[in-house]
């Protein structure tokens, strides 16, 4: 190491600094992964908080514990925290940290960059959450703030609440150049492309989607502000707009999102699964041309959420098929997964049991979702509680157990300890059974016609809510075991090899656990 | 590995921190003055917590520009971080791109689509009995409920000033790439006239352009108010400024920065990012002038 920039950067290779300057000033990758960890795991026990109060409601029939004006904000925060605050951060706090390490880079390509994108979440969920206390309370229209709910008849807090969405859309879109410069740019030498491992080509995929869709997110939200503070007419159909318009340009964006969360899930359930059945990954190449393939198709569904709006024939029998299409590579991946498991020598820590869960959860959401993409079927789904099963079980066992999943893989190599397995499994298998007890009522009462988003039902759904009411607590207060296994592993615990899994393969397996604050300063050779 | 360049990781940096504050200050002040006003409430404090934040925004920018070009100039940047500003730059300007994408989506939408349903084309359920009577036309001058958005007596003709605007920006993307030329051929004289003259041409089209939204609200009564015509007309021509105007802004600081001796013939990407970024205003101005003007 002789070139000028050592001399400039005596400290750089020390360690951290010491104190909150450390957190407040860092461009330590590491570090700014850990932060962004951190973040969104408060957010999920904030948004989660959220669930319970709507699960505490709908416990029974009648109301009971809060008014239907604070039951909206509820379903409105819990959603919108949830998203932006829990499952979207994990990832870029898992990209941060892995990224890096899987590519043989010394950091991200941008790392001044990379501490502003985190920081300015803090910010955003400040102001987001400042709504509750605000006059009129907060937004009330659920997370996808349709209009004329959202612009004509909002709370004041909406202006509020669209800024909160423009500083968390910078954050993404500086966070996804970043990511995408960094795999672009920063991989060490012979690391082709296709040598890339899935976590990486996963990210750098869903870093175009953020990319692509995020200015679409914060056109739409400008063009609310217009309407509610300036008098244009976007979506009023009096001046010539249509709140139609809104539901188009929100989902152009929504529907990117929703694999924006689950795609490096896929990445790193890839990385899992193969470790722990002891044998390479199974159809590397068709995994990569997979989540291109989902990506694409991603722009050309949007529709599907807007059956019943009263859109053309034509654009129902396009959006619904294109929507069908997705499955094919969807079940590519989950017939290489299977794959790679056959008479692999398999063992069941707890990634591996977060993983095995995923495949099969994910795939149940995946076919609710082929129920839901059917048009003329959809007219009876539309809005009922069939929707809300879908969605979380692609984001419970999908997004958050793919999340879950990563944090036990990799926690050896953050911490340099072996995190306590026998309590690992106890957490899932009570998360496990928890949210199957939660979520899986909930596509009966849906098909029995309960409607979303009601703090009230008819009562032929008691029961079924109940169960699901047990579920929902029973899988929330289980999330505070695993912040103590996660504390109890930072603390202490049996040390990590470099490589605790024997299966496992990359270069963040070639660095020492705990690893070192500085790693890949000089570039290893990939062959 | 003795050919290997040294990634440079800057040490700490305060500048993501201020950043952060001044930008959740101004957007906060930015909030509360609409809220308060909507509200008939006193705007002051907000007024004064939006110019406070700004404040903090323009000392960040200053400071960490600085702190790159500083850098940049003591030689610490190998090529590797060139690239990484080559790409940011790049899926920045994208990312634009998409943020214009929204609003011509918007605009296309409501002319294919919306006018036309609410004026009785095709059998769309109950949106063609909403206002009985109502003919579909665009430019849209009679709105659906004239009662609510009274609609503009006229809207701006392409042939007048957005012409000569289209000339000038045109232009502007020529002479901008004459000075880089000149930049990698170390003529620095012509660097600074032809810039000079990007620059001049920018505040030309400014100049035109704010013009052309008098004569609009003045004359024209074709206001953001004026129903959907109006709205699109002005978010797609008002952000398109915005950013004429934050290019101009980087054009000049180029300028400036050439003045000082900053810069080499071949490693001057502070003033190529400013170039593409100019070429992606003139490209969308370009966009505009076919789908709002012509068309």
């Amino acid at each position: 190491m002789s070139s000028v920039a050592d001399t400039h950067s005596q400290e750089h290779h020390h360690g951290p600094a010491k104190g909150i300057s450390r957190w407040l000033l860092t461009t330590n990758h590491k570090d700014i992964g850990s932060m962004y960890l951190i973040f969104s795991f408060a957010m999920f026990l904030l948004g989660g908080s959220m669930a319970m109060v709507i699960r505490a409601e709908l416990f029974q029939p009648g109301l009971q514990i809060v008014q239907p004006e604070f039951f909206n904000q509820m379903t409105t925060m819990h959603g919108l925290i949830m998203v932006f605050g829990a499952v979207m951060p994990a990832f870029v706090g898992l990209a941060n940290w892995m990224l890096p390490l899987m590519i043989g880079a010394p950091d991200m390509a941008l790392p001044r960059m990379n501490n502003w994108s985190f920081w300015l979440l803090p910010c955003a969920f400040l102001i987001l959450v400042s709504t509750l206390f605000m006059e009129g309370g907060a937004p009330n229209f659920g997370w996808t703030f349709y209009a004329p709910l959202s612009t004509t008849y909002g709370p004041p807090s909406t202006t509020f609440f669209i800024f909160a969405i423009h500083i968390m859309g910078v954050s993404s879109i500086m966070g996804a150049i970043n990511v995408i410069a960094t795999i672009l740019n920063m991989r060490a030498p012979g690391m082709k492309m296709m040598k890339m491992p899935l976590f990486v080509w996963t990210w750098l995929i869903t870093a175009f989607l953020l990319i692509a869709v995020m200015p679409v997110l914060a056109g739409a939200v400008t063009m609310m502000l217009m309407d509610i503070n300036f008098g244009t007419s976007f979506f009023d159909a009096s001046g010539g707009g249509d709140p139609v318009l809104f539901q188009h340009v929100f989902w152009f964006f929504g529907h990117p999102e929703v694999y924006i969360m689950i795609l490096p899930a896929f990445g790193a359930i890839s990385h899992i699964v193969p470790a722990f059945s002891r044998k390479p990954l199974f159809g590397y190449a068709s995994m990569v041309y997979a989540v291109g393939a989902i990506a694409l198709l991603s722009f050309l569904v949007w529709a599907h959420h807007m059956f019943t709006v009263g859109i053309p024939l034509a654009g129902q029998l396009f959006f619904m098929y294109a929507t069908l299409l997705i499955a094919v590579p969807t079940g590519v991946k989950v017939f290489n997964w299977v794959t790679t498991m056959f008479r692999g020598s398999l063992s069941f820590e707890a990634p591996m049991l977060f993983a095995v869960a995923f495949i099969i959860l994910f795939t149940i959401g995946g076919f609710s979702g082929l129920m839901l993409a059917i048009a003329p079927a959809d007219f009876q789904y539309h809005d009922t509680y069939f929707v809300v099963a879908h969605f979380h079980y692609v984001l419970v066992p999908g997004a958050i157990f793919g999340i879950f999943a990563s944090a036990y893989f990799w926690l050896p190599k953050w911490t340099g300890h072996m995190y306590d397995e026998t309590l690992a499994k106890t957490h899932f298998w009570l998360s496990f059974i928890g949210m199957n007890l939660a979520f899986f009522p909930m596509h009966f009462l849906g098909l029995a016609g309960m409607p979303r988003r009601i703090p009230d039902y008819a009562l032929q759904f008691s029961d079924f809510n109940m169960v699901s009411s047990i579920g929902a607590f029973m899988f929330g207060v289980t999330q505070l075991l695993f912040l103590f296994i996660v504390v109890k592993c930072v603390r202490g615990g049996e040390k990590a090899a470099a490589k605790p899994w024997d299966g496992a393969e990359g270069l963040e397996w070639t660095v020492p656990s705990p690893a070192p604050y500085h790693t890949f300063s000089t570039p290893p050779e990939v062959k | 590995m003795a050919d290997h360049q040294t990634y440079y990781v800057p040490e700490q940096s305060k500048w993501p921190i201020v950043a952060t504050v001044g930008l959740g200050v101004t957007l906060y002040g930015a909030a509360s003055i609409m809220v308060n006003g909507n509200q008939g409430e006193s705007t002051g404090g907000s007024w004064f917590m939006f110019w406070i934040g700004a404040l903090i925004m323009a000392y960040m920018l200053f400071g960490w520009f600085g702190s790159v070009i500083r850098e940049s100039r003591a030689g610490l940047y190998s090529d590797q971080m060139d690239r990484s500003f080559r790409w940011g730059m790049s899926w920045f300007i994208f990312s634009e791109v998409m943020f214009f994408a929204a609003f011509f989506g918007a605009l296309f939408y409501v002319r294919v689509f919306v006018v036309p349903w609410i004026g009785g084309e095709g059998d769309k359920g109950s949106t063609n009995m909403l206002w009985e009577g109502f003919q579909a036309s665009w430019p849209l001058i009679n709105n659906p409920d004239p009662q609510v958005y009274q609609g503009p007596k006229e809207v701006i003709g392409p042939w007048g000033l957005p012409l000569i605007n289209t000339i000038l920006l045109v232009t502007s993307s020529f002479t901008v790439t004459i000075a880089h030329h000149a930049l990698k051929a170390g003529n620095r004289a012509k660097v600074k006239l032809w810039l000079a003259a990007t620059i001049a041409l920018a505040v030309v089209f400014m100049f035109v352009q704010g013009y052309e939204y008098a004569h609009a609200y003045g004359d024209l009564d074709l206001t953001l108010q004026s129903g959907i015509y109006g709205s699109t007309f002005f978010m797609l021509t008002g952000f398109h400024g915005a950013h004429v105007m934050l290019g101009t802004l980087m054009l000049f600081i180029m300028l400036v920065r050439i003045i000082k001796g900053h810069f080499t013939e071949d490693n001057h990407f502070g003033f190529e990012a400013a170039a593409w970024y100019w070429h992606f205003v003139d490209v969308v101005w370009l966009g505009l002038f076919v789908f709002v003007y012509v068309i």
